[in-house]
């Protein structure tokens, strides 16, 4: 479904990435891991085009991504979250989502939220919430909510998107094991609703629990790819986070 | 029935209130404008210009001139992308000045001369100008539109990756404020009946930015109050004589001071939540 073949960036003289080749299957969850600083979420800017790949290519169900605009990608069926949360502090949980769901409106009633392709968005949009735990949170502005519920509130535009592919950078990070627990429902109803799913993860339970397949980083490379187990046991990666003796 | 004297000040209120949504429109994309007064010049001299010297009527006459002005802002707005905070500020002001010093120079309009022999404008016709664009920015803040001029603000990376033309979305606020500023000085031009490029100076233009800024950023309702209030309220302080100036001016920062989001920021008109809820809850 997605596919980065030979993929590298360098930013001035320093080589973020080298020669990266991954692919994250259709309907499945693939894990990237790798110690800070590996390039993680360099490989999710140059997929959603925040900044182009200085070489390789970059391919989403056989269309080329590299060269376009970053709401482009987006509207190709890409949506994404950030590593800390990037929401719109002053618009409430509910206005989160509708405005994710503005480039599938189109123009006319359903812009208006009321008619034609509105309204079967709007409910949709109840949907996501529901299936994120928000509802109930609809009306608090984003500024007002918990660390969590902001996280997952990423989520959840990032749904409304309309994506077959969702990005997720360290969706478990700086929550609770009941929270990450709750998060790993959460993306387990993601997989059946049928959209594929990249994610970076340090949480090891979260990894193992959930990813089809995982693929390491180390400095810029990827230096093992296979199963959660097999990744676990693979002495590059081990090495990689816990060094040489 | 109103003198003649309070139907100037109320007409000269809906002009302010057009001129306040001019640059409403930019800052609710986060782009501050300090170079409307020239957009404003541009619509009062076209206007002008093709009521006076090619004898067209005065409704397509503001149109042509706010399509100008519009025209111009979508010109500006291109380069203005990729300029922040102060300056695109410094950069808009020096439009302003380009566009003062344009007119300066050109003598089909008279050059320092100014300009004379308009006439036609009323207070229904402001009002109805009025009405028809709040009728339109009332339906902005309530569509869909709104939330993504919403979230540019808010956060314009975030905003591209769920999807927002965030390009499209601030050139197209730039110019239909560039339009509305358009608008408002052909209005004005045509009811001033003289008009000089002085009149279209960068202090013109920190006033409209005021205009929003007292009565509040985040809603168009807002705009308008400050409008309001700002060319009623030295009318009222008139018994201070020589001291309302400076009492107007100590008014508006112990405002700041006492309501930092303006009059009506956006919490006092947030929509109920039903409503929002599309119906269930």
């Amino acid at each position: 479904m997605l596919r980065l073949h030979g993929v590298s960036k360098s930013f001035g003289g320093v080589q973020a990435l080298a020669d990266l080749t991954l692919t994250a299957e259709a309907g499945r969850i693939t894990g990237l891991i790798g110690p800070n600083g590996a390039g993680k979420t360099t490989v999710f800017n140059l997929i959603t085009g925040v900044f182009p790949p200085s070489s390789g290519g970059i391919f989403f169900e056989g269309q080329a991504v590299v060269g376009r605009r970053p709401h482009q990608i987006v509207r190709l069926g890409i949506a994404r979250t950030f590593q800390t949360p990037r929401l719109f502090r002053g618009m409430t949980v509910w206005e989160h989502v509708l405005v994710a769901q503005n480039h599938r409106a189109g123009w006319g009633p359903g812009l208006l939220r009321c008619g034609g392709r509105g309204r079967a968005l709007v409910e949709e949009a109840r949907q996501v919430l529901d299936l994120v735990g928000l509802w109930e949170a609809r009306e608090r502005p984003a500024a007002a909510l918990a660390y969590g519920d902001q996280r997952r509130l990423e989520i959840a535009r990032a749904l409304a998107a309309g994506p077959r592919l969702v990005l997720l950078d360290e969706p478990a990070a700086g929550m609770n094991p009941a929270e990450s627990e709750a998060l790993l429902h959460i993306l387990e109803k993601v997989r059946a609703a049928g959209i594929t799913l990249l994610l970076i993860e340090h949480d090891m339970s979260v990894v193992m629990n959930l990813c089809d397949r995982v693929a390491v980083l180390n400095f810029g490379e990827k230096i093992a790819e296979g199963t959660p187990a097999e990744v676990q046991a693979d002495p590059l990666v081990l090495e990689a986070y816990l060094g040489t003796d | 029935m109103l003198s003649d004297y309070h139907q100037t000040l109320l007409l000269l209120t809906g002009i302010n209130v057009l001129l306040g949504w001019g640059a409403y429109l930019p800052l609710a994309t986060g782009q501050l404008s300090l170079g409307n007064a020239g957009f404003m010049a541009v619509g009062a001299y076209a206007a002008s210009l093709l009521t006076v010297q090619r004898g067209w009527s005065l409704t397509p006459a503001l149109l042509a001139g706010a399509l100008l002005a519009g025209a111009l802002g979508v010109l500006l707005g291109f380069p203005a992308l990729r300029l922040r905070g102060i300056y695109l500020a410094i950069a808009t002001l020096g439009f302003g000045e380009i566009v003062r010093t344009f007119f300066l120079n050109f003598e089909r309009t008279g050059g320092p001369m100014g300009m004379r022999g308009m006439s036609g404008t009323t207070l229904g016709m402001v009002w109805l100008w009025v009405l028809g664009c709040g009728l339109l920015l009332f339906a902005l803040a309530h569509a869909r539109l709104g939330l993504s001029l919403d979230a540019v603000q808010e956060d314009e990376v975030a905003a591209e990756l769920i999807g927002l033309n965030v390009t499209a979305l601030k050139v197209g606020a730039f110019g239909v404020g560039a339009a509305l500023a358009g608008l408002g000085g052909g209005l004005f031009a045509h009811h001033i009946l003289f008009i000089e490029p002085g009149t279209f100076n960068f202090l013109e233009s920190i006033t409209m930015v005021l205009f929003v800024l007292l009565g509040g950023m985040r809603t168009f309702w807002g705009t308008m109050v400050g409008a309001a209030v700002f060319t009623i309220l030295p009318d009222l302080l008139r018994f201070l004589q020589d001291w309302r100036g400076a009492f107007f001016g100590a008014l508006l920062v112990a405002l700041l001071i006492v309501r930092p989001f303006g009059l009506l920021p956006r919490e006092t008109l947030r929509i109920p939540p039903r409503r929002l809820a599309g119906g269930g809850g």
